[in-house]
């Protein structure tokens, strides 16, 4: 039980650890390839779509 | 009611020990202004609220950056944009297939708070809790359990799944969560522009009339049920959930001081028995169990926690459930 629990923060630690260096390298890579653009494009205009016209 | 003591070594052990008093103190209090905060979460979610009187969106630089919550960015007042909405429309596009910008900055989010987020700054989230302070007969979701599925299917379907594979001919995909499913955009866009623009109240049609049926669906139900939305159908709820368990905003419970009363559970309106599960995928982190647990047993942490501290806690705990056990 004791090795379980030891080994279940560890992994915890260590999944923050990666998931924090993930995301940080998800949005620079995001970035680079130029998806801000889209997000803003789509962002400033009326989303048709969504308020349901269509 | 148990005396609770603190042993000290030292003075300055003393200190530390009032500054640990202290911080809990002010978490609670953190918690009992819940509403307040949740208000001003979405008073900066929307901040330019002159625009719901111009009929306009606000076009500045902020909305290339997702808020944390579910917040429509055709919102007049709208501060950024609307991270399942800004999912769908990169990987809808005809130039990607995946979102590394918005899936990084879900991730950010969920590592860093997990599903307080749906507790504290979504303002979907404190539009349904309004709803429920309606006084009305409520009714338990707790047998409702299997519908919270539903959301996940959304998420993967609705948001991810669709939008990538039925395309049209120029390889464009429809946001087809944004398009059938939710709700926030009829009450925070199209009311608001139906209201002030005529053009725009007169294009309204069956889409409409079926997205503002189904918001109507979720305000009686929110009225009746808590959060039925967020329990059941929100993909933005579902992804954060899944972050719960590793997220660095995290609940203790200290067996020595629980005495196992189950006033937590009962008073958790997610259904959520903290003491069996601190990191429960339906745990909004509301902290009302923190507030109505009588012998202070349940606490908040934010941050790494240091491995000997995790170590000291479990053997406390383990000593605590034997203690239980035999009472």
């Amino acid at each position: 039980m004791k090795v379980i629990g030891k080994y279940s923060t560890q992994v915890k630690f260590a999944a923050q650890l990666m998931l924090i260096v993930t995301a940080t390298a998800f949005v620079c890579l995001g970035a680079y390839r130029g998806e801000v653009e889209t997000v803003f494009a789509k962002a400033i205009r009326l989303c048709l779509e969504c308020v349901g016209i269509g | 009611m148990r005396k609770q003591f603190v042993y000290v070594w030292s003075v300055s052990e003393l200190d530390k020990a009032k500054v640990k008093k202290e911080k809990k103190i002010s978490f609670k209090n953190f918690f009992k202004k819940r509403n307040t905060i949740q208000m001003f979460a979405t008073l900066l979610t929307n901040i330019h609220l002159p625009n719901f009187l111009k009929g306009a969106l606000y076009n500045g630089k902020v909305k290339q950056v997702c808020v944390p919550g579910l917040n429509c960015y055709s919102c007049p007042a709208a501060t950024g944009a609307c991270p399942i909405g800004s999912f769908q429309a990169v990987v809808g596009s005809s130039k990607f297939s995946f979102s590394y910008y918005i899936t990084g900055i879900l991730i950010f989010f969920g590592i860093m708070l997990g599903r307080f987020i749906c507790g504290f700054l979504c303002p979907f989230g404190w539009f349904q809790d309004l709803l429920h302070k309606i006084p009305t007969k409520k009714f338990s979701t707790k047998k409702l359990k299997a519908l919270r599925y539903i959301k996940y299917g959304v998420l993967a379907i609705a948001v991810v799944a669709l939008p990538i594979l039925i395309t049209n001919k120029a390889g464009i995909g429809s946001p087809y969560f944004c398009k059938y499913i939710c709700p926030q955009g009829i009450l925070e866009g199209a009311i608001p522009f139906s209201l002030v623009d005529s053009s725009i109240r007169a294009t309204l049609g069956t889409l409409f009339a079926w997205k503002f049926g189904i918001l109507i669906g979720i305000i009686i139900l929110g009225v009746l049920f808590y959060r039925p939305f967020c329990k059941w159908l929100c993909p933005l709820g579902a992804f954060y959930a899944l972050f719960n368990k590793v997220s660095l905003l995290d609940y203790n419970v200290d067996k020595h001081k629980c005495i196992s009363c189950g006033k937590c559970s009962r008073t958790c309106k997610m259904d959520v028995d903290i003491t069996k599960n601190t990191s429960h995928t339906e745990c909004i982190r509301c902290g009302e169990c923190i507030k109505v647990c009588p012998t202070k047993a349940i606490s908040v942490h934010w941050g790494f926690k240091n491995p000997l501290e995790i170590k000291k806690d479990e053997i406390i705990n383990q000593i605590g459930e034997i203690k239980n056990e035999n009472n």
